[in-house]
């Protein structure tokens, strides 16, 4: 879910054939007849479906009742596992923007060379599967004698191995892990556009390193935290594939649990009302946070 | 104040080391020689890449993600590049709310996605079948489509293409002998960074894939749910590897840089 970058650049050649008016339509329709018929139709039968009623033995009925809504509303199964997924995603969130932005911030100061090859290591694995990713901390967590565990225990931060492995510690630390190329991309963009000379003049002007990063680079980069969070904390909270393996099957969040009403309990009608109900709380979240930002650092967008 | 202290160097490295380590210990484990998993401390054995062909679902679904990956982002490409000849070119009334529409599969969550085409495509009788994957995986990849052949339409010169159409050249002509070999890298790196897209979905696809049609990611996941041992860190390394070949044609045709910092948003 990004919330950058969804505006058209400005067009080079304004319209400067005058038989154009229908040109562009013509070269879109093709892509808007597909997005029409597979996107937004498919979508708007998912907000159908959660309206439907279903059965063990009847399976799908196509009535207009709110049965699914009245079950995630009332019973508290449900409110626990919304809780657990946002808890997970602000978790996460917050870990990616303690170490995401001292990191951005040590890059963006790095030599081009170095700055390259880092900026390469870090944000690589935001094109390797998932999957992959994930695993690798299911192997580095593994059981009671993983390595994480081992690593703590040498240097004397724990006495006893911790449970990683289907735990919600777990999730958090694999998610932080997968979400953070977002975030150091995010601040190190607000980072270009900070003037290095500023820095100097408060060095001249006898401000010490600490006063600095607080007065003067801090207020400069938070509309790129509070950006990459937006990112980060909307694809924690719909994120699927690290819940659903270091979780297990027990540990449910919104995503694996609408997974499993889909093909596991064949209850599609209620997961339905799951996902949309996901959709819409994600959308409330990074519209009203977008706002709130936009209007606490206007001077900084304009 | 431009240089980096001790300090600073000390949690750089240990984040690259962080950043780094779950990646590397899959290929490590990768080439143990033991039958468990463990780091590969007695020597290195390519057993376990060996043990991949015994498994024909695995090689099956690494063809699915291959064909499935190559096509999709062709044809995402057919249907992106008449689009972005459009946005970069004219001004219309609708243009903001196209491009909203185009690249709306970023902002809804993968499992709404999925949810969605599972609904549509059973209820049209398609349900499980490679032609429903295709669909779904051209609108997942196609903002990523058209987003690198936009930015190449935008900064295209022109002038070129005036010169065409002075000497005569119109239409079909001018756009396959001018325009499209001028915006080709960025439509090649349009290509590449879709076929990653569509070669590491796994939330989407889960719900669409049934026996036949899986994909490498759902076939591993599946795999992993019920057990995790050196095969499947193999197959993981493997695709680690095809990542990575797609990541070099994109630096070398693009510029990694600009992918990723005009790449604010994921693959899932």
């Amino acid at each position: 879910m990004s919330t950058v970058g969804t505006t058209a650049p400005q067009a080079v050649v304004a319209s400067s054939e005058p038989s154009a008016a229908g040109t562009p339509w013509l070269l879109s329709a093709p892509a808007l007849m597909l997005f029409v018929g597979v996107l937004v139709i498919p979508l708007a039968m998912t907000v159908m479906l959660s309206f439907h009623d279903w059965g063990q033995y009847k399976g799908i009925e196509p009535v207009f009742i709110l049965k699914n809504w009245r079950e995630i509303a009332s019973d508290p199964y449900y409110a626990e596992m919304f809780w657990r997924t946002f808890r997970i995603a602000l978790l996460a969130t917050a870990i990616t923007a303690v170490l995401g932005a001292p990191e951005a911030y040590i890059l963006n100061r790095m030599s081009g060379r170095w700055k390259g090859f880092f900026m390469l290591l870090i944000l690589g694995p935001l094109l390797i599967s998932v999957v992959a990713r994930t695993l690798g901390w299911a192997l580095l967590f593994g059981g009671n004698n993983g390595l994480v565990n081992k690593l703590l225990i040498s240097l004397g931060l724990i006495n006893a191995p911790l449970p990683f492995m289907f735990t919600e510690t777990g999730i958090v630390v694999a998610l932080a892990h997968v979400m953070m190329p977002f975030m150091v991309l995010s601040v190190w963009v607000a980072l270009q556009r900070v003037d290095p000379q500023i820095e100097n003049a408060a060095m001249s002007l006898g401000a010490g390193a600490f006063t600095i990063i607080r007065r003067i680079i801090l207020p400069q980069i938070m509309p790129g935290v509070l950006s990459g969070a937006i990112i980060v904390f909307s694809l924690s909270a719909s994120a699927f594939a690290t819940p659903a393996i270091i979780g297990g099957r027990r540990l449910k969040v919104a995503a694996t649990l609408a997974y499993d009403e889909f093909l596991n309990t064949l209850n599609w009608p209620l997961g339905a009302a799951v996902a949309v109900l996901l959709l819409v709380a994600l959308a409330l979240i990074v519209v009203g946070s977008n706002a709130l930002i936009e209007r606490r650092y206007a001077e900084v967008f304009r | 104040m431009r240089t980096n202290g001790p300090l600073a160097l000390a949690f750089h490295t240990i984040f690259v080391v962080v950043m780094l380590a779950p990646i590397v210990v899959v290929c490590l484990v990768a080439f143990t020689p033991e039958g468990f998993l463990s780091l590969p401390t007695h020597g290195f054995s390519l057993r376990w890449f060996r043990e991949i062909a015994n498994y024909p679902e695995f090689v099956h679904a690494f063809w699915i993600s291959l064909g499935l990956g190559m096509l999709s982002s062709f044809v995402a490409l057919l249907f992106a590049v008449p689009v972005a000849l459009a946005i970069a070119r004219y001004q219309f009334r609708g243009r903001e709310a196209l491009m909203a529409l185009f690249l709306s599969p970023l902002m809804i969550p993968h499992v709404v996605l999925g949810i969605a085409f599972l609904r549509f495509f059973t209820s049209i009788g398609m349900g499980g079948s490679f032609a429903a994957l295709l669909v779904a995986h051209v609108i997942v990849v196609f903002p990523f489509a058209l987003r690198l052949t936009l930015a190449a339409t935008t900064g295209m010169d022109r002038s070129i293409e005036m010169a065409a159409v002075s000497l005569g050249a119109g239409g079909w002509t001018l756009f396959r002998r001018v325009t499209l070999p001028l915006i080709l890298p960025g439509v090649i790196s349009g290509w590449a960074l879709a076929f990653i897209q569509s070669f590491d979905d796994l939330t989407m696809t889960v719900f669409l894939a049934a026996p036949g049609t899986e994909t490498l990611p759902v076939r591993m996941f599946l795999y992993i749910q019920d057990n995790i041992d050196p095969l499947v860190t193999s197959v993981s390394a493997s695709v680690i590897a095809i990542t990575m070949t797609a990541l070099i044609l994109l630096d070398r045709f693009y510029g990694l840089d600009r992918v990723l910092a005009g790449k604010s948003d994921p693959g899932r």
